[in-house]
């Protein structure tokens, strides 16, 4: 095991990568020469060269459909752009291209593409820069999309993502590159489609993914002060969303929280809330809660954007109304 | 050339009237539902430029494509399925007009948002120049797809890395009903479009199959030799509305009639007979080939099953 930042582990898996398979590329925004925005591919160009390393114009959905052609060619691009927040831009090449391509040609066309991409507020970047529009994408049929909250999850998640012979949106909180963690020397994947417990606990359910995870943890060790045991569990996998594993820990817990830290209305934790209530509200004690976050274009100062977005006060706040917990 | 060239070019430009004014009739008779968007009068263009290709050349196209399948050589009966919804048809029963593949013919696609195939056709260019192969990828597009951001950025995008690919423009004078000159900024001409990009680009007469097949040849060779990617405006005509849903009220008589004199199918058997190349028999035994080939094609889609419900959740995931 060695202790890496997450920015560290998805340059451990980025350069794998480029190490083991010759058809690997990287494309973006400034991912050559300047290192990439947030310092991913630093040094990639000077090692791999610019065939590999590619900077493109400020055309995201012209790059973002080169990728897509590109991977029905056989190659396997990892397109990074440089906020998620700018997928919108491409969003025609992403859904209508991407992810229908291979249904509407009866299934001759794959696209092996990672589309990776900064996601999230709290770094008071403003209304354009602070989105969260994987929850919008793992609506689509066709696309994978993944969200890690820790650099193990990063590196093993990574690694699937690009050996997968689909497009998978993978979505790195932007508040976390810092993030340390342990991870294992060993070769190791992470499925797509597999959710994490994280902590085994009998007397409430706390479910989270990407940024909102370090938050979920802290709230779980204020309920461990008032004796409450909650079960903590990372969803890791946006679609395909792990809906077993939530629903067999609530059929134990009897109690949901669940955490977006997404804007709240029409988050993927809307459709898990669905989900558990129609498979399994018998075993309910109560309504399904949701914290998430506010549903306001994101503001620019810090005072309003931290009250914007979820919290961990927020958290215990909704589990004592909700659950008297 | 060849004389089995020309005829072959012919026979292509024939296979693909007849294929449409079948798809036509059967839309009326209700066996083709969604839209439909025929390619007639434009018939020498998907035939001209596709027979300057390599079978390994890529081909990415909109979504009127018929013309383009049939002149990549796709099976009619594949294709007429396909219109029918049928299990048998080239994308399965799920693309339909507007989504038709073949990748096995590196035929990829039939894409229904305006411009948006441009973008992925550069991949395509991308992918050969990465793995330092001279195949060619050729985009086709109308007027319309002229004022997408994603032409303009790919014009870029393939000038600045060379990409190995040919921008097709087939400038039939409307985007559906409107007219060029109102959606144009110098209100006419294509002329310069490519020129801010740096691409070179050449006009082609779009009726004149001789003349597309050229000019393409043209193109192809400098692009195949590495000069990075080219540009043509071939400007024709569909004989149509936009749709088999527009009656086309935008257009008045002498403007269609005066392209009608033009319609390759007219005027190149004219010329292969007075130039000598071919005889109206070998003609006739050509048309008489291509209408049992249609028959067998609607036969065979009509009789083909459909899909298995179990298809609906098929091929969403590799």
């Amino acid at each position: 095991m060695t202790e890496i930042t997450l920015r560290q582990s998805i340059q451990r898996g980025l350069i794998e990568a480029l190490d083991g398979d010759p058809d690997v590329f990287i494309m973006g925004e400034d991912v050559g020469a300047y290192g990439g925005a947030y310092a991913i591919t630093s040094g990639f160009l000077e090692k791999y060269g610019p065939e590999r390393i590619k900077d493109t114009p400020i055309s995201e959905a012209s790059f973002i459909g080169a990728g897509i052609g590109s991977a029905a060619s056989g190659l396997k691009p990892i397109v990074e752009l440089m906020s998620m927040s700018f997928a919108l831009v491409g969003f025609d090449q992403i859904v209508n291209m991407a992810a229908n391509i291979r249904y509407m040609s009866g299934g001759q066309i794959n696209v092996p593409m990672v589309i990776r991409a900064p996601t999230g507020a709290g770094m008071q970047l403003g209304a354009t820069h602070s989105q969260s529009f994987e929850t919008w994408l793992c609506e689509i049929p066709g696309l994978k999309v993944v969200a890690p909250s820790n650099p193990s999850d990063a590196l093993g998640l990574l690694r699937a993502s690009i050996k997968d012979p689909n497009p998978v949106i993978f979505a790195e909180s932007a508040g976390l590159y810092g993030l340390k963690g342990e991870v294992s020397d060993e070769y190791f994947e992470v499925e797509i489609g597999k959710a994490m417990i994280r902590k085994q606990g009998t007397d409430v359910t706390l479910v989270s993914y990407g940024h909102g995870m370090p938050m979920i943890e802290k709230a779980q060790e204020e309920l461990q002060k008032k004796d409450i045991d909650a079960e903590v569990i990372d969803l890791r996998s946006l679609n395909p969303l792990d809906l077993e594993t939530i629903i067999s820990s609530v059929q134990k817990t009897g109690r949901l929280l669940l955490l977006d830290t997404a804007r709240k209305t029409g988050g993927v934790m809307a459709e898990v809330a669905a989900s558990v209530q129609s498979e399994s509200g018998d075993y309910l004690d109560g309504p399904i809660i949701r914290v998430g976050s506010e549903d306001v274009p994101w503001p620019y100062s810090r005072k309003l954007e931290q009250h914007a977005m979820a919290s961990v006060p927020k958290i215990i706040k909704a589990l004592e109304i909700g659950y008297s917990l | 050339m060849q004389k089995s060239e020309y005829l072959e070019l012919y026979r292509k430009m024939y296979l693909i009237r007849r294929f449409e004014e079948s798809c036509g009739e059967n839309y009326s008779r209700g066996l083709i539902r969604g839209f439909l968007h025929l390619y007639t009068g434009e018939e020498a263009i998907a035939v001209g430029s596709i027979s300057a290709l390599r079978e390994d050349d890529f081909i990415v196209t909109h979504y009127r494509d018929h013309g383009h399948a049939i002149a990549r050589g796709l099976d009619p009966s594949a294709l007429m399925a396909e219109l029918f919804g049928k299990k048998t048809g080239v994308s399965r029963g799920k693309g339909g007009s507007m989504h038709l593949f073949d990748a096995k013919k590196n035929f990829m696609g039939g894409h229904a948002i305006v411009g948006a195939q441009i973008p992925l056709a550069a991949g395509f260019a991308l992918a050969s120049q990465y793995r330092h192969q001279d195949t060619v990828t050729v985009v086709f597009f109308g007027d319309g797809a002229t004022n997408q951001g994603t032409f303009h950025e790919t014009m870029n995008l393939a000038s600045v890395w060379k990409l190995p690919i040919l921008f097709f423009l087939e400038n039939n004078f409307y985007g559906m009903g409107t007219r060029v000159e109102n959606i144009r900024s110098n209100g006419k001409s294509f002329s310069n479009l490519a020129d801010g990009y740096d691409i070179t680009s050449s006009q082609v007469d779009g009726m004149d199959v001789l003349a597309v097949k050229e000019t393409t040849e043209e193109a192809i060779k400098k692009i195949r030799q590495g000069q990075g990617p080219c540009f043509i405006e071939a400007t024709t005509f569909r004989f149509q509305g936009h749709s088999m849903a527009d009656p086309a009220k935008y257009r008045n008589e002498k403007e269609v009639e005066g392209w009608k004199q033009k319609d390759p199918l007219i005027t190149f058997p004219k010329y292969l007979i007075s130039e000598g190349i071919a005889t109206q028999s070998e003609m006739n035994s050509i048309i008489n080939d291509i209408d049992q080939i249609i028959d067998e094609a609607v036969r065979f889609a009509s009789e083909s099953p459909e899909p298995d419900l179990k298809e609906l959740n098929n091929d969403i995931y590799a």
